[in-house]
């Protein structure tokens, strides 16, 4: 699949581990590779996936910042599913895991993830971009340098504006 | 007033560029109208029942004579000649074309304005007080404040998809003329027993299905801290805020279901993390947006002005102008002015391209070239010299916006309605018209006084209907129009919620209803008191008891079929769609 990694479009080959029904987050099988694993799996199978670095971790909006590991830079790759692109809950977790957890690691925005809302994402810390099918990853290259001027800090900026530049007169 | 630097143009230029592009690919179908829907919004942008409709960003209600004039090209260019202000004081052009968007925004960046946020769920354009800096009841210009504000919100990257809209004001005076009571946040500019400067921070209040007055949440916050601690809300709002039903997902809502004082503690926990760190207000930057609301160069005048003492006793229409219509100024010889858009037969809040040229050419001659917009939809000059109020009245007059009628009965608040809004179940602006009808006798208004009508459309209350002395709402009752009233509401200082005083009424009877509450309220007021004091006194009884004692009759005039404000056929086709989403 291809994804956008560091402003380039790249083969990817993670895959993502869900749960489907019938499944159960303490007994479904993690297979061999590079998986993306969802969280309530991880903290269910925490002693017998710990030894496996290959793992990365998938968070959907609803977790809590107080469920995620607290070794979070042993993951190579967590990844956050927008389930919607109107539910901004993913940019405040990705913010957490910046500045409140330290992380380190390849942060990646999968699921309904739209080229118009990656200027933002980049912004609260994402690298890496896993976007809807129908966007074009092409185009979606110009969507990271919108706005060149960032009044607020956040994950890309520590500070301000006005703590970053000397400002005119107004 | 404030002007950008080269960041704030660089800014506003690379916004136009991307809503250029995007209404590209939305025309040429590459981008579909569920995805483009958000990003429409967040450029102030709605589809309504007759076309487009733009809502353009005046923050805190501050405009210059040059951007008047913009919008008065923009009104005669791309729409039909008229604007609406709306009671967050923007302004509204409801007669769009897509394609035209990107070039009405490219034109306001040349006047360093923009549509910025002004709809969509995230953070919204800052509302402040209209007589901000010029009256004597203030702590503190709440302005820079409002314009830290909304530099802190504009594209803040992780507050774009909130639950829902979130509305912020700032009050710098005693006497709160910006609702910080009904909005998300309401921030209250201060000062401490020592003198140190710092806000007073509400949180939760708001209207729609479910009207709440804000709470307290710091009853003191040192003013340093004002962007961390706002950026604590939000990230808590944003995180626990409810997303699976639209009309529980205010921070309100979240505010009302874990409490005021648990909502404290997370906000609290969350601001520790960034107190004191990068985002800490400066003087440096308080000062150098403050230099920017500098007062301007008044003129060393005697308190009162002989002429204008005269001219008040010569000309009854003046005086009665001045009586409503002008208020008292920090500095002596000079006033602030209300132009009234509340004239009757118009739509309330609505203005025309010739009058928004005339008015910026008022601020020009007479008010240093700025003006303000009032959140009860009227227009403000805010330095006018005494001597010169004359002249400027004369002027106003001959433009129709000299209606001596602020804060009287005719001072409507309304909503656009059926007439624009596919939610509505109700005319109201059609019914403002006819209550203008029936009142327009001027002495009767004085006497009557002080008094704040408002009119909804429909439930979600855009027309603060809660909040007004005598709110009027528009309700469906197996596919009919009725019309619900309640009494008692006021929008600020102490704010408080109306209550319904029995079944509703139709159309037509509407204004034989209010005649009867105005009745009661003669009968009893005392000496100098206001109808809110005597009802306050009094009770709702007793205006409840009188209104009902007998069959209302309906006006027959609004009885026949082609009795409009506005002539325009309603197709409803579309979805939903109104200045409410
Ligand atoms: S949604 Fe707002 S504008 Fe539309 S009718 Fe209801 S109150 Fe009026």
């Amino acid at each position: 699949m291809e994804i956008i990694k560091d402003k380039q479009v790249v083969n990817d080959s993670w895959q993502v581990l869900r749960l489907h029904e019938g499944d159960a987050a303490d007994s479904i099988a993690v297979p061999q590779g590079n998986y993306l694993v969802p969280l309530p799996v991880w903290n269910c199978q925490w002693e017998a996936l710990c030894g496996r670095r290959e793992l990365g971790l998938w968070l959907g909006g609803l977790e809590r910042a107080e469920d995620i590991p607290d070794d979070v830079n042993r993951f190579p790759v967590i990844a956050i599913d927008i389930h919607k692109f109107t539910d901004g809950r993913g940019y405040t977790l990705a913010y957490r895991l910046r500045k409140q957890y330290g992380y380190r690691g390849e942060l990646r925005a999968m699921g309904d993830v739209l080229l118009d809302q990656l200027s933002y994402l980049k912004r609260v810390g994402f690298d890496s971009f896993a976007l809807r099918a129908d966007q074009n990853l092409q185009r979606a290259l110009s969507g990271f340098d919108t706005f060149s001027v960032k009044y607020q800090a956040s994950v890309d900026v520590a500070a301000p504006l006005f703590n970053r530049v000397a400002r005119g007169v107004a | 007033m404030y002007h950008y630097d080269d960041f704030d143009h660089q800014l506003t230029a690379e916004r136009v560029d991307q809503f250029r592009d995007q209404v590209r690919r939305r025309l040429s179908g590459e981008l579909k109208e569920d995805d483009f829907r958000v990003l429409r919004l967040q450029n102030g942008i709605y589809m309504q029942v007759h076309g487009y409709m733009m809502r353009i960003a005046i923050p805190y209600g501050l405009a210059s004579s040059a951007q008047v004039h913009k919008l008065a090209h923009i009104a005669r260019t791309y729409d039909r000649g008229y604007g609406h202000l709306s009671t967050r004081q923007n302004i509204q052009f409801n007669w769009l074309r897509l394609e035209d968007t990107p070039e009405i925004l490219a034109e306001l960046a040349t006047v360093e304005m923009h549509a910025n946020q002004t709809s969509g769920s995230c953070i919204r354009s800052i509302t402040s007080d209209e007589l901000a800096g010029v009256v004597r009841d203030e702590v503190t210009d709440p302005r820079p404040f409002a314009e830290i504000l909304r530099q802190w919100s504009t594209f803040h990257p992780e507050f774009a998809f909130l639950p829902r809209k979130f509305k912020v004001s700032v009050s710098g005076a005693s006497e709160d003329r910006a609702a910080t009571e009904i909005n998300d946040v309401g921030v209250q500019v201060l000062k401490n027993a020592q003198g140190e400067l710092g806000f007073r921070i509400l949180v939760g209040g708001g209207l729609g299905r479910t009207p709440i007055i804000g709470q307290e949440l710091v009853a003191f916050l040192p003013w340093q801290h004002l962007l961390t601690y706002l950026e604590a809300i939000v990230r808590v709002y944003n995180e626990f805020g409810r997303r699976d039903n639209l009309y529980k997902a205010r921070i309100k809502i979240l505010v009302q279901a874990i409490g005021i004082d648990e909502f404290r503690r997370q906000v609290e926990a969350e601001w520790q993390l960034h107190k004191d760190g990068p985002s800490t207000l400066t003087a440096a930057e308080v000062a150098r947006v403050t230099a920017a609301f500098s007062t301007p160069a008044y003129e060393i005048l005697p308190q009162l002005d002989a002429s204008f003492e005269a001219a008040q006793r010569d000309d009854k229409a003046f005086a009665n102008w001045v009586r409503r219509n002008v208020t008292a100024h920090k500095v002596d010889g000079y006033a602030a002015v209300w132009l009234s858009l509340k004239h009757p037969g118009q739509a309330p809040g609505d203005i025309s391209a010739d009058q928004l040229d005339v008015v910026a050419a008022l601020a020009d001659h007479y008010s240093f070239g700025e003006l303000r917009i009032s959140h009860l939809q009227n227009l403000v000059l805010a330095d006018v010299k005494q001597s010169e109020l004359y002249a400027l009245w004369q002027e106003a007059k001959a433009a129709g916006l000299a209606t001596p009628n602020i804060g009287l009965l005719t001072d409507i608040v309304c909503c656009p309605g059926a007439d624009f809004c596919t939610l509505a179940n109700a005319r109201s602006i059609s019914l403002a018209k006819a209550i203008n009808e029936r009142f327009e006798d001027y002495d009767f208004l004085h006497d009557i006084g002080d008094i704040d009508l408002n009119i909804s459309g429909c439930v979600n209350a855009c027309g603060h209907h809660h909040v007004a002395h005598i709110g009027i709402l528009g309700v469906d009752k197996s596919g009919e129009e009725w019309y619900q009233v309640t009494i008692g509401g006021n929008k600020g200082t102490p704010a408080a919620i109306g209550k319904i005083i029995g079944r509703s009424f139709s159309f037509a009877q509407i204004p034989e209803v209010i005649s009867r509450l105005l009745q009661v309220y003669v009968r009893e007021r005392d000496e100098g008191e206001r109808f809110i004091d005597t009802l306050r006194r009094i009770g709702h009884e007793p205006f409840k008891t009188f209104v009902y004692a007998e069959q209302v009759a309906e006006e027959a005039k609004l009885l026949l079929p082609d009795y409009e404000a506005l002539q325009v056929g309603v197709p409803y086709e579309l979805p939903y769609f109104s200045p409410r989403f």
